[in-house]
């Protein structure tokens, strides 16, 4: 018989409140609320600044230079021009649904980070199953993506969701199996007490987790390389095209904000999230998030884009299998070799991802050919 | 340095092979029959030792008198050219075979001379206007056309 | 059961966010697939042809800079050369040099915006197209340096040049030169080996060869299918034999080989601009021509190799001032004969790069 236990979460939640914090649960909830909700706006319009410059100074130009020092308050102009902007919604179109998309697509990206750490026991709720709710919770701006490519009443919108559709729901599987690895290494689905585990970055005990995790999280937020959602040179401006003004800020900022949390998802699992040796913890966090965010900068400033049919053939047929043998050998060493974690097996998990990344890549072709119509 | 042809040797070749399809042969020119341009086209395509592989240019020159066809030829592997001209006569509805089914890039070409100029070519595929919009009235490029 | 499915109709452009003009592409989708593909324009036409019958020959030289907007030399060259055989003006030395080092000059800027425009349909957010725009602006300030003009430089008269160049250019054009090499270097090494340009171009869009000589495509598309077919080489104009240069040759006729023509052929002119800067003369550089000209009666007919293909001009005079009849060859308008039957059987995104690859100017197209 199938029961939910709702109270799961919450006799967990109330068994990691730090003993020594004054008030009680709803004062708690409330502060990390507001610090949530305030780092992810402060940090995203910090990105959307660091982006611009850094995208202009490695295409040979400047920036935003002009408002405020260094271009910083650009963010700020941009939010303002966005703010006046006159909303239109096509006369066509399902007017409920186009309204709702953007919402769905913002908030569940917000709900990721109430599971991530930013110190020790710093989280909003340390939820024993971190892990599934955030794979659980990732799933759902999809669905607001496709929402908006169908409310607009468009062919182009529409292709360019079913582009999307087809490749978030591919690159899930992947992204959820390189974690497995993560899991099984630390023992643990609690985010707080994977970063507790890490001695190690776990970037150098699963170096092929990290590689299929970053590529199929960069599909999954529908950055370059894997950016043919929002191709400009092909269908207009995809699945927002028909938004504009506010609307089309919240899409705007669900990008960056799911590229912040892959940044942190990333930091947390693989980097070793707050730990560091001088600084305080909480600035090793976003120290670790900004480098990734550059990292992604950096591959979109210089790989050109892959087509659809070849991103659905790396997702099948070269990470999924990839993420299979992974799985397979860390669960092999785990229980095989416990006593040589961690130093032990750093050079053995570097060889073996090396070693099946060169063998798996020539055993594909990426996408179809020529079809005879 | 491309060969131009010599007309008068290459005359009197295509007369005996085709009897009655060169009208005169100029300096630099052809004039061909109009009712045998087709055969004497694909005959230039083939022909051992001729093989006119690349149509460069078609041009549409408006006479009063007369609409003349300006073909121009080359071959890349024996490097030569030939210049042919074809006339059709009456401005209503002049008429000339398509080369089209011999070489491709006789299409776009031979459909601007349509829409400029009014001059119809029987046999090609989609023979419809391609710079000025459907609809438009009258051919602009000839001579009587006013524009203002 | 089968799932009952119908085609889709889909327009792409006219208003593309691509850089190459309004062109329009009326697709029929299967899926991702295209089925049918229609090229659609004429949205610039600007009746050119029929403007030269009220101009005088002199007074067409700035019409023939918007052709091809992205090489105007290369049009101007084409249209005072033709003018040239019909009146039997002769051209002397020194511009026939300074002519050379121009066009190649133009050769390289036109190139540069061709591969960066098709990259950037690749999908390379704007990295290789701002750092191409880089180096044109070192050409486009020499030529500013030569004519006072950016785009549409009306720098070439029958018989010669409109003014020599001053004293600053050939030092700049030295130093340009000098660099120039290092940076198609940088260049090739940016993206020749990289795994997504070569998954997105390579086998793209096959012309094959008997194709592209029956659609008489011309210039680089020509070539990447195996043709060796340069004007340059096969009928010379201007001084050209007396400059040693290759001719990239592509096999196989995909996007990949377009686009790595382009860049060997940037190398190919630096190699000529060096050679013609050796040799280059002192003299006059216009023959005395009266301001009207009168050709005899006659045609003529003139192609260079422009840096899209081959621009051919057709003149037919009736010794008047203005051209009876003036026909403009545009490469770009015969080379989209092909575009279908290159597209047919991919899918959008190869559409786009693969029209990105043919490198189409729409003022050449529509005239």
């Amino acid at each position: 018989m199938i029961g939910f236990n709702y109270s799961l979460g919450l006799e967990s939640y109330g068994r990691t409140l730090p003993p020594d914090w004054p008030g009680g649960f709803w004062w708690h909830w409330l502060v990390f609320t507001v610090i949530i909700l305030a780092f992810v706006m402060t940090v995203l319009l910090g990105f959307v600044w660091f982006e611009r410059r850094a995208l202009g100074r490695m295409q040979a130009r400047l920036g935003p230079n002009r408002v405020g020092p260094f271009g910083l308050l650009q963010p700020v102009a941009d939010a303002l021009k966005v703010l006046i902007k006159e909303d239109i919604v096509p006369t066509q179109a399902d007017k409920i649904v186009h309204w709702l998309a953007p919402v769905v697509t913002l908030v569940p990206v917000l709900m990721i980070f109430a599971v991530v750490p930013f110190q020790d026991g710093a989280l909003l709720v340390d939820l024993n199953i971190g892990l599934l709710y955030v794979v659980a919770v990732s799933a759902v701006p999809i669905l607001g993506i496709f929402m908006a490519g169908w409310a607009s009443n468009n062919k182009y919108t529409l292709i360019a969701a079913m582009r999307d559709v087809a490749s978030v729901i591919s690159y899930e599987i992947p992204v959820v199996l390189s974690l497995a690895g993560v899991v099984l290494i630390a023992g643990s689905l609690s985010l707080n007490q994977i970063v507790l585990t890490q001695n190690t970055p776990l970037i150098l005990l699963q170096p092929l987790g990290f590689l299929i995790f970053f590529i199929g999280g960069l599909a999954e937020i529908n950055r370059t390389p894997f950016d043919l959602l929002e191709a400009d040179s092909e269908l207009t401006a995809g699945f927002h095209t028909e938004y504009s003004g506010m609307k089309f800020a919240l899409f705007y900022l669900a990008e960056y904000a799911e590229a912040l949390a892959l940044s942190a998802l990333i930091a947390t699992f693989f980097l070793s999230g707050w730990r560091g040796p001088f600084l305080p913890p909480w600035l090793w966090f976003l120290l670790k998030i900004v480098a990734m965010f550059f990292v992604i900068i950096w591959m979109r400033a210089t790989l050109p884009r892959i087509r659809i049919d070849q991103l659905m053939a790396l997702a099948w047929k070269f990470l999924f299998p990839l993420a299979l043998l992974n799985i397979v050998v860390t669960a092999i060493e785990v229980l095989v070799w416990p006593e040589a974690l961690p130093w032990g097996l750093i050079p053995v998990n570097i060889v073996v991802a090396g070693i099946l990344v060169l063998f798996l890549s020539k055993k594909f072709t990426l996408g179809w050919g020529r079809i005879e119509v | 340095m491309t060969l131009v042809l010599s007309t008068e040797k290459l005359a009197t070749k295509l007369e005996q092979q085709l009897p009655g399809s060169i009208i005169k042969s100029n300096k630099d020119n052809l004039l061909v029959n109009s009712g045998f341009l087709f055969n004497l086209a694909s005959f230039l395509k083939t022909a051992p030792g001729l093989e006119f592989d690349f149509l460069s240019n078609i041009t549409a020159v408006d006479y009063y008198d007369y609409f003349e066809v300006i073909y121009q030829l080359t071959s890349t592997k024996h490097n030569h050219s030939l210049v042919l001209k074809a006339q059709c006569y009456g401005r209503d509805n002049p008429v000339l075979p398509s080369l089209v089914s011999l070489w491709r890039g006789a299409d776009f070409q031979e459909r601007e001379i349509y829409d400029l100029m009014g001059i119809k070519f029987e046999g090609h595929p989609n023979l419809k206007r391609i710079v000025l919009w459907e609809g438009f009235q009258g051919h602009p490029l000839r001579r009587d056309y006013l524009s203002w | 059961m089968v799932i009952k499915t119908e085609p889709i109709i889909l327009n792409i452009g006219p208003a593309h966010p691509s850089t190459h003009g309004v062109f329009r592409m009326r697709t029929t989708l299967d899926g991702e697939v295209i089925v049918e593909m229609e090229p659609i324009f004429g949205y610039l036409h600007r009746s050119i042809e029929k403007l030269a019958e009220e101009r005088t020959y002199t007074g067409f030289i700035p019409l023939t800079d918007r052709l091809d907007y992205l090489a105007a030399m290369s049009n101007n060259l084409a249209y005072c050369l033709t003018v040239e055989k019909l009146a039997g003006i002769p051209v002397p030395e020194r511009a026939e040099y300074i002519r050379v080092i121009i066009a190649e000059l133009q050769r390289i800027a036109s190139h540069l915006i061709a591969v960066g425009a098709f990259l950037q349909d690749c999908g390379a957010f704007m990295t290789p197209f701002l750092y191409m725009i880089r180096e044109r602006e070192k050409i486009l300030d020499l030529f500013e340096m030569v004519s006072g003009q950016r785009l549409t430089y009306n720098y070439m008269r029958f018989g010669g040049l409109s003014q020599d160049i001053p004293e600053e250019f050939l030092p700049a054009l030295r130093k340009f030169v000098d660099q120039m090499p290092s940076y198609i270097d940088e260049y090739d090494q940016l993206l020749a080996e990289n795994e997504i340009l070569l998954a997105r171009t390579k086998g793209i869009g096959i012309l094959s060869r008997e194709m592209a000589l029956n659609t008489s495509a011309s210039g680089p598309v020509l070539r990447a299918s195996g043709v060796e077919w340069d004007i340059r080489h096969a009928d010379p104009y201007s001084i050209y034999p007396r400059f040693e240069f290759e001719i990239p040759t592509g096999m196989v006729g995909d996007c990949y080989d377009r686009y790595w023509i382009r860049i060997q052929e940037m190398r190919q002119s630096v190699r000529i601009i060096k050679q013609a800067m050796k040799q280059l003369p002192p003299g006059p550089v216009r023959s005395t021509v009266p301001w009207l000209i009168h050709p005899p009666v006659g045609e003529a007919y003139a192609h260079v190799e422009a840096p899209k293909g081959e621009l051919g001009f057709y003149l037919v005079s009736d010794n008047s001032i203005a051209p009876y009849r003036c026909h403009i060859r545009g490469p770009s308008l015969i080379n989209l004969t092909a575009l279908r039957d290159m597209v047919v059987g991919w899918k959008i995104a190869d559409a786009i790069v693969i029209f990105g690859s043919i490198d189409i100017c729409m003022g050449e197209v529509d005239r």
